[in-house]
């Protein structure tokens, strides 16, 4: 969706303003948030992309004036909410113990699959990131669409966020590094020499 | 804005742990030990080490370069938001830049939880479109016979950036270079400076 998420290449927001000897968190609450939305993760009530999506939904106007742990409460109680958790015990949830949060950090979520189709696109290959407007959940920058890039590496088949938001289904694709000229992407203005380099699945690109 | 005063977020997030626990959904001692986690045991220590190792030791820092997760694993730095590691070498031809435009995806096992700048809105707008003015807000000038290449982590592929070796520490072990490895460095928006 062309959600607020989406913040490539926008003016306005003025000097990026890092903080001397910044702690991890800055308040109680972004302690608890933070680690309730892991803790729920793990109940499998939910995948990643779907939390992301979540937090995507939030109105434009809102998202730009909320701190990050802000979207991140706000996701949570959408989710919470979607699927019913708050209002009755539901049964059965795997629940995180303290004692498996070392392995259950350590062991991630790798989202590289295997598949049996053959890859569309190889090094050195000139590609097209599609026009498209998906309305769910994409990772398909606004900032590139439209652009044409040269395929720099191949990433292996990944769960696709697409469909992995709207219904859960991982439909594994292979997973480009693409290269694409500042100056394809930004115009004239942009130095000869620089590059933005974009993870992009196939279903996003065609060929050029 | 009630809503987003402290007092009020401290409430809200406080009412909805309760009514989890309440539910069996989580574990608080589950709470507290993530919490944990992420405030004293990972963090840019490990991605120093790593970067430090690759200084020393040639043939770990092509094992590296070639299978980032592995080299890294090697280390016992795996898992979460960490799960497929590339490693980007700066050189004096090629200076690295990690962003995420769209939410604000980070290497945890290596870096640990990001900065508040890296998931605010003017790092992730315009990283990729003046990334050489953000640089220079962090007093790093590249030059341009360089090219500045920017990486956008859109997928599950996470980058740690294998800043240069400063002069002057030839005769340095991997201990004490780890500790001249910062943060920024391996995000790219700085080098390390001479010692």
């Amino acid at each position: 969706m062309n959600g607020a998420h989406d913040l490539g290449g926008m003016h306005g927001f003025g000097p990026v303003a890092p903080e001397a000897d910044e702690p991890v968190f800055h308040t109680p609450w972004e302690r608890r948030a933070f680690a309730l939305t892991l803790a729920m993760g793990f109940t499998g009530q939910w995948n990643l992309d779907q939390s992301r999506h979540a937090r995507e939904t939030m109105a434009p106007a809102a998202y730009l004036a909320t701190s990050y742990y802000e979207h991140w409460l706000f996701g949570l109680e959408a989710l919470l909410a979607a699927r019913g958790l708050l209002e009755g015990a539901s049964s059965g949830l795997r629940r995180l113990d303290a004692d498996n949060v070392a392995q259950a950090l350590s062991t991630g979520g790798p989202t590289a699959r295997e598949t049996a189709s053959t890859p569309a696109f190889a090094p050195g290959d000139n590609v097209r990131a599609r026009t498209i407007h998906p309305t769910g959940h994409t990772r398909l920058p606004r900032y590139c669409r439209g652009r044409v890039g040269r395929v720099e590496r191949l990433r292996g088949a990944h769960v696709f966020p697409d469909s992995h938001a709207a219904t859960g289904d991982p439909e594994p694709c292979h997973l480009y590094s693409v290269r694409f000229a500042a100056r394809e992407l930004w115009g004239p203005s942009a130095p000869t020499s620089d590059t933005v380099m974009i993870d992009l699945w196939e279903p996003y690109l065609e060929r050029a | 804005m009630h809503d987003h005063e402290p007092d009020a977020l401290e409430r809200r997030v406080q009412e909805l742990e309760s009514l989890l626990v309440k539910r069996g959904y989580v574990d608080p001692a589950a709470l507290d030990r993530l919490i944990e986690t992420y405030e004293h045991e990972i963090g840019p220590h490990n991605g120093a080490q790593v970067v430090a190792r690759a200084w020393t030791d040639p043939d770990y820092k092509a094992r590296l370069l070639a299978d980032g997760s592995a080299a890294i694993a090697e280390l016992g730095f795996t898992g979460r938001q960490g799960e497929h590691m590339v490693v980007v070498e700066n050189t004096a031809q090629v200076h690295n830049l990690v962003v995420c435009t769209l939410c604000s995806c980070y290497p945890w096992p290596v870096l640990g939880l990001p900065p508040v700048w890296y998931k605010a809105p003017p790092y992730r707008a315009r990283a990729v479109i003046e990334p050489r003015i953000v640089l220079a807000e962090f007093g790093t000038d590249v030059g341009m016979d360089v090219e500045l290449r920017v990486w956008d982590s859109t997928a599950e592929i996470r980058y740690l950036v294998l800043p240069e070796r400063p002069a002057g520490t030839e005769h340095w072990d991997a201990a004490a270079l780890a500790g001249l490895v910062t943060r920024d460095a391996m995000i790219g928006v700085a080098r390390i400076a001479a010692p």
